[in-house]
């Protein structure tokens, strides 16, 4: 298990990198240089010169990536444009907002999907089956911006049960979990879908394999059945999708956090594209891809703990 | 005193185009401390019968007639409680292909300790327990065994596993389904001997079900030989191997690769296929691959009954 984690963790040092090269590479290649977007247009061409030695941007290109890379994996990530504090402190104080708001929809989605799904599956061809399939689907199309205007129509401005915008008193932690409630809702009524029709095809499969059939001729109860043995394999592919769906719910709340007018680093992203404030763009949309990449890295190692068979592959 | 009482039992799946008899009137005694054997080509209803005793039928299979006798109760009419109950603690089974067989995300001590979640034992005690039965099926090292995953072990281990799981509770009736069909044939002496060691041990009954005659005529005290789905004639190992009267168990001994006394190019077969089940013709079953049909043959044969040799052919009748 050790060994295992390590190898995957260095793959993940190896992916940001490759993300932090195309990054560099992408900034480079948009025309127009940062220094005369930072001055603006009357800006001297001393002025320019002198910010383009400050910035490093003199130097030759592989040096220029270096310096990036060297100094981004240092947690430097420069300065902001409009008030030159550094991009890093920038992110970090906005990075939480978002986690809040990621694992608010990812518990709530996985607590009523996966028992939906285990459900559906054991009471396949059913009423209630195919009720909540057809259910599923339509939460799955819905985009998660339609859902959180209409959870922000419905629950906050017509029924006022809910707070509208913002993200709660600062120290208030109860205002601020039910400042949570809709931004979550939003975000994670997708998943309740998408985890019901994965954990219910997957159950199906496990259900009809040899070994189920064995704990059944042992006389296993069919909870235990249900929950222990099968579940238990079932879950295995739920988890890696919900890896890999960390990066559309990142890009969902960055909707929510709009519409909530919540603080987090989508609001943030939103707002420095708005201001042309690029080292910040560049830098939260860094800070996001290693948390993708991490939450990656975290599915990986949760499949490895449930599946001893993975864990003794790699 | 017969464990197993199997009368009349007709079983029947829904299918496409009709529903399918899978099995017709069968019989079987499963007589204490006794090997019963059955015996057939693929199809012939071996696995149905299983199940029905289980009662692990599909969805679409129901049991339509007869009855299964168990320890004083009918099985076809045992509730899901009860049958849970019976299931592992009171019948036993081992099944085909040990590689799918055991969980693969539970440790083997895991999978032993909920097999024993009726005895009332406690943690401490299953696990010797566990570790005792991994010890009668001769696993080297049980005690590292027991952590390890179900992957970790060979095929023939996983059986020896799967058998000391199916022993664990000492149950009255142990079916064996073609237990060494999947592994080498090295390893199925061995496996077969340590079968009959435990059953003996413990003192239970076991139905034997495989194809492979030989295996049948060492081990079975008796033997059922089954085809589409119906009984054609049961007796002792003796009065079925020495003294066969069905005309099919006949060709299906002379087909046993076994009993080639001499060399020949192609192995003997019996010609023709196994009858469509959803089309069952009247009279014997038998009849459109036998080498003896008349007329008569298109009329049902009674079973006729002698020393407990029980067969059902018009050549036989008085």
């Amino acid at each position: 298990m050790l060994i295992y984690s390590l190898k995957r963790l260095a793959l993940a040092v190896l992916i940001v990198s490759a993300a932090m090269f195309l990054l560099f590479t992408m900034i480079y290649l948009i025309p127009g240089d940062p220094a005369s977007v930072a001055l603006g247009p009357r800006a001297t061409d001393a002025m320019r010169e002198a910010l383009l030695i400050k910035m490093g941007l003199d130097q030759p290109v592989w040096i220029q990536f270096w310096n990036f890379f060297t100094n981004a994996w240092q947690g430097n990530l420069g300065n902001e444009i409009l008030s030159n504090r550094p991009v890093a402190d920038v992110v970090m104080e906005q990075l939480p907002w978002t986690l809040a708001l990621i694992a608010g929809g990812m518990v709530w989605s996985i607590a009523l999907g996966i028992p939906l799904g285990c459900w559906t599956a054991v009471k396949r061809g059913g009423l209630a089956d195919r009720a909540i399939g057809v259910l599923s689907i339509a939460v799955i199309a819905v985009p998660s911006f339609v859902v959180a205007i209409y959870a922000l129509l419905i629950f906050a401005v017509s029924l006022r049960w809910l707070p509208a915008i913002g993200a709660g008193d600062p120290g208030n932690l109860g205002d601020q979990l039910l400042h949570l409630v809709l931004p979550s809702l939003a975000v994670g009524l997708g998943w309740v879908g998408y985890i019901a029709r994965m954990v219910r095809a997957s159950m199906l499969e496990v259900l009809e394999a040899p070994h189920i059939r064995t704990a059944r001729a042992f006389g296993l109860t069919d909870r235990q059945i249900t929950y222990r043995y099968a579940l238990s394999i079932a879950i295995l592919p739920t988890v890696t999708l919900l890896g890999v769906g960390i990066g559309q719910m990142l890009s969902s709340a960055v909707f929510a956090e709009i519409v909530f007018a919540r603080p987090g680093v989508g609001k943030l992203v939103y707002d420095a594209i708005l201001t042309r404030n690029y080292p910040l763009v560049s830098g939260a949309v860094l800070v996001t891809t290693a948390l993708f990449i991490a939450i990656n890295l975290i599915a990986d190692l949760v499949v490895g703990y449930l599946d001893p068979r993975v864990r003794s592959r790699l | 005193m017969n464990v197993l009482e199997i009368r009349h039992l007709s079983v029947s799946f829904a299918a496409e185009g009709g529903s399918l008899q899978a099995l017709k009137d069968v019989s079987i005694d499963v007589p204490e401390h006794c090997i019963v054997g059955v015996v057939g080509e693929s199809g012939c209803g071996k696995s149905t019968l299983i199940n029905s005793i289980l009662r692990l039928l599909p969805d679409n299979g129901s049991i339509d007639a007869g009855s299964i006798h168990f320890e004083e109760q009918d099985l076809t009419q045992a509730g899901r409680p009860k049958m849970q109950d019976i299931r592992g603690q009171r019948i036993s089974t081992v099944f085909q292909d040990p590689m799918d067989a055991l969980n693969p995300v539970l440790s083997i001590a895991d999978q032993m300790l909920h097999i024993q979640y009726r005895s009332g034992l406690g943690r401490k005690e299953k696990n010797a327990r566990s570790l005792d039965m991994l010890r009668r099926v001769r696993i080297p090292d049980p005690e590292s065994a027991l952590k390890r995953y179900p992957h970790e072990f060979s095929g023939g281990m996983k059986q020896r596993i799967a058998i000391a799981m199916a022993m664990m509770m000492e149950p009255a009736l142990l079916i064996a389904d073609e237990p060494t069909t999947a592994l080498d044939a090295t390893l199925e002496v061995a496996i077969i001997k340590l079968m009959k060691d435990l059953q003996s041990h413990i003192g239970c009954s076991m139905l034997f079900i495989s194809h492979h005659l030989g295996l049948i005529a060492e081990l079975c005290d008796q033997v059922v030989v089954m085809y589409a789905g119906e009984v054609l004639e049961r007796g002792t190992a003796r009065q079925i191997f020495h003294n066969p009267w069905h005309p099919y168990t006949e060709r299906l001994l002379d087909c046993d690769p076994g009993s080639q006394s001499s060399r020949m190019r192609h192995l003997p077969t019996i010609p023709g296929e196994i009858p469509d089940l959803k089309k069952r013709q009247e009279g014997c079953i038998f009849r459109s691959r036998c080498q003896f049909c008349e007329d008569i043959c298109h009329a049902m044969p009674d079973e006729i009954q002698s020393n407990g040799h029980h067969v059902r052919c018009h050549r036989r009748s008085p």
